[in-house]
């Protein structure tokens, strides 16, 4: 081990410095005490502790590789899939793995602190700060071979070359734009009689059409009036989305999750006359029965957190919350607009059905929408 | 003919015994009960017990409950319109036996949530107050066990309800209970409790009652399978084992944040804090070689 090098102060000879009257004066009138003494580490001075350092890194590094190789092993000897291995409760695969690769990795980072610290070189050293600034002769050279760049390049002298350069590298970032189209078709291709055309396309329409029926989620069974009582309420689906598709198969793939997410409504049932009827919405509920889009206006999640006392609904994503007693309207919250309410009439068998689409476009708002 | 006169001469024989009397006492009493039971209205035997029941729970109410229900469990109002207590009629005894049995009711004071504590009734005297609340207005019954337990469904069955819970219980509860059932919060100060570890016939009770702010799920809207498929589904989930590690409570981001950047950076700040501030240095001297 070899001694370490002569602690100097690393300083220029401070007398040559301009005197600024702004700086304090220096005070020599206390001589610089210098460095405290060098303390030795006890692996320096001491071989046995050493020996037994060396030793502890390796240990330790080996503890590491043990980990890398209980990793291999549980990756191969525990089940996951349908009936998992347990290990208190949790998933043993998982756990092994995780608890391997920490303690492959937790052993390698505190055996280097260890070698670093017990080991490798023992040094204080002093770095006294000095301007950030380059020098002036650096910066000066610098300006002057920006300024003679461009003068020979001439990019002052031609404005056509400069005018063209500008013109071509701005065009290029059109084509990025334009790819943009590939994203999927835009609101004016899709909807019905255009070139995406399925049941409820179109971000002006949904599924719901007069006299479909409103039907439980999930389950798909219609609702009668008699079914709900005061406080109730249903999540419900357009039964399009379970009879709509060709020879009334229920909808599939992309054109499910379509109307899924958009013809999504909640219905209610609260007593008759808590309910303020909207203008020419008198005949929209039935018997205290009412039904709106389930989709937020504000961005369209979907909402059910209602609270039966006082006819609110929720929106968990920003609390956006309106009144199902007065059309839906916003009394909380940064929803726009209030929900879409569908109008709602009995079929000849007495089920809930659709008087119509929604008279509104269904969630968020958008440019075109006015 | 000849034969039933001999039979009742045999018996006439008797008719002096020393048992006689007690015995023609006793066949009149059977008889009397038999005749009663066959033809009195259906309850008419336990209508006696239900009618005390009735009073022992009337006798409850007015101590614990019509302070804000109102003596006849008409409810009462607030000057500003609110409800102090709500109208009890027709609310069951479902509702009583879940808010009374959870220890919601009675409320320790008004406010936005009846939390959960320990309940104050015993079970006789939960039933006494669900009779007398039945009798104010027809309302949902006690629900029965079998109406929500999964005995006697074969693997399959069981399976196939726990799915079809699973997606009822995604499409109608999570919103309010979080999908793990850990419950979360509401506006002006209330939440929706955890519903996991609670008994299937209090989940029945408040589906079909929707107590405080909790919209009904009635029988026209779920129907008693649907509830009992939710209810297998929440027990499905107590029993799966969390694969992915520490479920934290299943309260989704937050508390996973939180133990990232308090528990895992913390300990990673503190180890560096830790490391750097000790040293070990040795008062000898370095022996020049």
């Amino acid at each position: 081990m070899s001694t370490p090098p002569a602690i100097t102060d690393g300083h220029d000879d401070g007398h040559d410095e301009p005197v600024d009257d702004n700086l304090p004066a220096r005070d020599d009138l206390f001589a610089n005490p210098g460095l405290p003494e060098h303390h030795w580490r006890p692996t320096d001075v001491d071989p046995k502790a050493e020996k037994r350092a060396e030793r502890q890194v390796a240990t330790l590094f080996g503890l590491s590789a043990i980990c890398t190789i209980l990793l291999i092993v549980s990756y191969f000897a525990f089940s996951i899939g349908e009936d998992p291995d347990t290990f208190a409760g949790l998933g043993s695969s998982n756990l092994f793995i995780g608890l391997s690769l920490a303690g492959a990795l937790l052993f390698i980072g505190i055996g280097v602190i260890q070698w670093a610290r017990k080991l490798m070189a023992d040094q204080e050293i002093v770095e006294y700060r000095h301007p950030a600034a380059s020098s002036d002769e650096d910066r000066k050279a610098t300006l002057e071979a920006l300024s003679l760049g461009l003068e020979e390049s001439g990019v002052g002298r031609r404005p056509l070359v400069r005018n063209s350069l500008l013109g071509a590298v701005g065009l290029l970032g059109l084509p990025a734009i334009v790819m943009l189209r590939d994203l999927g078709p835009t609101p004016s291709q899709v909807g019905p009689g255009k070139k995406y055309d399925y049941p409820g396309a179109g971000i002006e329409h949904t599924i719901w059409a007069p006299g479909m029926r409103v039907v439980r989620d999930v389950v798909g069974t219609p609702i009668k009036p008699s079914d709900l009582q005061i406080g109730d309420l249903v999540n419900a689906e357009p039964e399009g989305i379970f009879n709509g598709g060709e020879d009334g198969e229920p909808l599939e793939g992309v054109v499910l999750q379509i109307n899924k997410s958009k013809g999504a409504v909640v219905l209610v049932r609260m007593q008759p006359e808590e309910i303020i009827p909207g203008k020419g919405r008198e005949n929209w509920s039935i018997d205290g029965i009412t039904c709106y889009s389930k989709i937020c206006t504000h961005v369209g999640c979907p909402i059910s957190l209602y609270e039966r006392t006082t006819h609110h609904l929720l929106c968990p994503c920003h609390q956006s919350t309106f009144d199902l007693a007065d059309s839906a309207r916003v009394v909380f919250g940064p929803a726009a607009r209030p929900l879409p309410q569908l109008p709602l009439m009995l079929d000849d068998e007495g089920y809930l059905v659709a008087q119509r689409d929604f008279d509104e476009p269904v969630g968020p708002s958008f440019w075109e929408r006015g | 003919m000849r034969l039933l006169n001999r039979s009742a001469g045999r018996l006439s024989r008797h008719r002096r015994g020393p048992v006689a009397g007690l015995v023609v006492l006793l066949l009149g009493l059977l008889m009397a009960g038999g005749l009663y039971a066959a033809f009195a209205p259906a309850q008419a035997d336990s209508s006696a017990s239900s009618e005390e029941q009735v009073a022992q729970g009337r006798d409850l109410f007015l101590v614990s409950c019509a302070f804000c229900h109102g003596q006849n469990g008409e409810g009462v109002p607030t000057q500003d319109g609110n409800q102090l207590g709500p109208s009890l009629v027709g609310v069951g005894a479902a509702a009583v036996d879940f808010q009374v049995g959870t220890g919601r009711m009675p409320m320790v004071q008004p406010g936005a949530q009846a939390p959960e504590k320990p309940p104050v009734f015993t079970d006789d005297e939960i039933a006494a107050l669900g009779a007398y609340v039945a009798s104010l207005g027809p309302g949902p019954a006690v629900p029965d066990e079998s109406d929500y337990s999964t005995e006697g469904m074969t693997d399959e069955e069981r399976q196939a309800a726990i799915v079809r819970g699973g997606q009822i219980f995604l499409t109608n509860c999570t919103a309010c209970h979080n999908f793990e059932g850990s419950g979360g919060a509401m506006p002006r100060g209330g939440y929706a409790p955890k519903i996991r570890g609670v008994e299937p016939r209090y989940i029945y009770e408040a589906l079909l009652t929707g107590p405080q702010n909790m919209p009904n799920f009635g029988n026209g809207n779920l129907s008693p399978d649907e509830k009992r498929d939710v209810i297998a589904y929440l027990g499905s989930l107590d029993e799966m084992p969390s694969y992915g590690g520490f479920g934290l409570g299943g309260l989704g981001p937050v508390p996973e944040g939180l133990a990232a950047w308090i528990g895992g950076i913390g300990i990673l700040v503190g180890a560096a804090v830790w490391i750097a501030a000790h040293t070990t240095r040795s008062s000898k001297k370095k022996v020049e070689a």
